[in-house]
């Protein structure tokens, strides 16, 4: 790892006048995803602004039909939380089945969507539940907020401050793990709140997380596993690696999704 | 340089250290606690989970000015050699063990899930929550066993 200088604001305010006053600085969160990277020295900071004493970035509260995550909310937390496990279930057992338990102890919300792996579980989230990033200086919707893998609508100096996740009237996460990683292969996270349904992919992309138009299209009508029967998902534009083609992925994704249909049916 | 104070295994330490300094580094090569491993350079393994205000961290993935503050508890802060801790004894009862590089953080992490989940952990759930602990030696049927038991054994401290 390369050296750098520490921070260690206690607010946000603050957080942003030093990632504003030193070019090249990073914000550290938990630090699963940019210490790993430090270490490998793909990444070399100048300087870490650490959130982990600014006030106010960690905690869950419901907020009229929304839950609200703070952006320093650890995984662990989210999994284990009452509020959570009652409003959004699936979004709990998403955050209860992130690598394992030290990590989910460190790694928190904020940090998981900055970085927008293309395996990562909880974009799918965000964007099949159509939750609003809410960062320090603006609300950024889920649809323009993942920008391709790694990338993300964040402009520089901005932070991410908490998460507002409208409550659906059903959603569901299914992933289906690489054996050795646990990262997804192929995870659908699928929401239905009135009339409308979302269902989101990750791990398949080659541009990160997106919205499957073939599964909304088929649920649309009727929201129900056998609404997926027959459904076919074009391999243009997913990922092929040493774990499993595009085609593989493209024929996991349908039958993926139908999993987590009928999980959320079962509910 | 930045100053660091926190409390480890029962002690207050304050030092100046390079921002860099990994929590690992600094319990081994600062202060000496060398129960706490490092098997991989890319947080997989789990040789060096710790307790950080009474929850398992990776000490390899955490870096020591950000535990400022915290407590931490580490495999030398358990038990000693006459008073084992439960455990420690079940890894040693049950043959948790053979070259024995693993299990400071196997013990650490399966005290985390007996502080989560209770005292009486069936196969699965074990198998499931070690997820983050890698061993090249027992084939991890012993540690399973081990963790069963020092679970219970746990409830009787
Ligand atoms: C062994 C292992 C297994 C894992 N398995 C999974 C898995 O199965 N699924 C999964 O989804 N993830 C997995 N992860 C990643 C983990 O979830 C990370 O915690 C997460 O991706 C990053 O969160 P963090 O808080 O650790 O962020 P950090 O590593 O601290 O930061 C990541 C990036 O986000 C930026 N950032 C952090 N917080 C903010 C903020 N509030 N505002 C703006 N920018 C910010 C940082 O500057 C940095 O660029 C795994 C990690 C490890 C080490
Ligand atoms: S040394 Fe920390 S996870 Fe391997
Ligand atoms: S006992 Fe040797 S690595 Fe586990």
């Amino acid at each position: 790892m390369y050296a750098f200088s520490y921070h260690s604001p206690k607010t946000v305010r603050q957080a942003a006048t030093l990632l504003g006053k030193n070019p090249d600085a990073k914000v550290l969160a938990g630090g699963q995803t940019l210490l790993p990277t430090m270490k490998q020295r793909l990444a070399s900071p100048s300087a870490l602004i650490d959130l982990g004493k600014a006030e106010g970035l960690s905690g869950i509260e419901v907020k009229g039909r929304n839950v609200v995550i703070g952006a320093m909310t650890r995984h662990a937390d989210v999994a284990s939380s009452a509020i959570v496990g009652e409003a959004i279930p699936a979004l709990a057992a998403l955050a209860g089945g992130i690598g394992d338990p030290a990590v989910r102890n460190r790694g928190t919300i904020g940090g998981s969507l900055a970085n927008n792996d293309p395996a990562a579980d909880y974009p799918s989230a965000v964007l099949a539940l159509n939750a609003t990033i809410i960062t320090n200086k603006r609300k950024i919707p889920a649809d323009e907020f993942f920008q391709g893998m790694f990338s993300t609508a964040l402009e520089e100096g901005e932070v991410i401050v908490k998460v507002s996740f409208p409550i659906p009237s059903k959603a569901a996460y299914e992933k289906f793990p690489n054996p050795a990683s646990r990262y997804a292969m192929v995870g659908v996270f699928v929401a239905k709140k009135g009339s409308e349904t979302r269902v989101a992919v990750t791990g398949a992309g080659s541009d990160g997380v997106f919205r499957s138009a073939e599964c909304e299209a088929a649920l649309k009508a009727r929201f129900n596993p056998k609404s997926l029967d027959g459904v076919k998902v074009k391999a243009a534009g997913l990922n092929s690696d040493i774990h499993a083609s595009s085609e593989y992925r493209a024929h996991l994704i349908p039958v993926i999704a139908k999993r987590a249909v009928a999980k959320a049916m079962a509910k | 340089m930045a100053s660091v104070t926190m409390i480890v295994n029962g002690k207050e330490v304050t030092a100046n250290v390079d921002p860099r300094t990994l929590l690992a580094q600094f319990l081994r090569e600062h202060l000496h606690l060398t129960g706490t491993h490092v098997g991989c350079d890319t947080s997989q393994c789990g040789a060096c989970v710790v307790h950080v205000d009474g929850r398992s961290i990776k000490s390899c993935t955490t870096l020591a000015v950000a535990c400022d503050g915290a407590s931490v508890t580490t495999i030398e802060g358990i038990g000693t050699p006459d008073n084992l801790h439960p455990m420690q004894a079940a890894f040693r009862e049950n043959h948790g063990l053979q070259c024995g590089f693993c299990t400071p953080g196997m013990i650490m992490s399966a005290i985390d899930i007996v502080n989560r989940k209770g005292h009486k952990l069936d196969e699965h759930t074990i198998r499931e929550e070690l997820e983050g602990n890698i061993c090249r030696c027992t084939g991890y049927h012993n540690i399973v066993k081990a963790v069963a038991a020092g679970a219970e054994a746990m409830a009787g401290k």
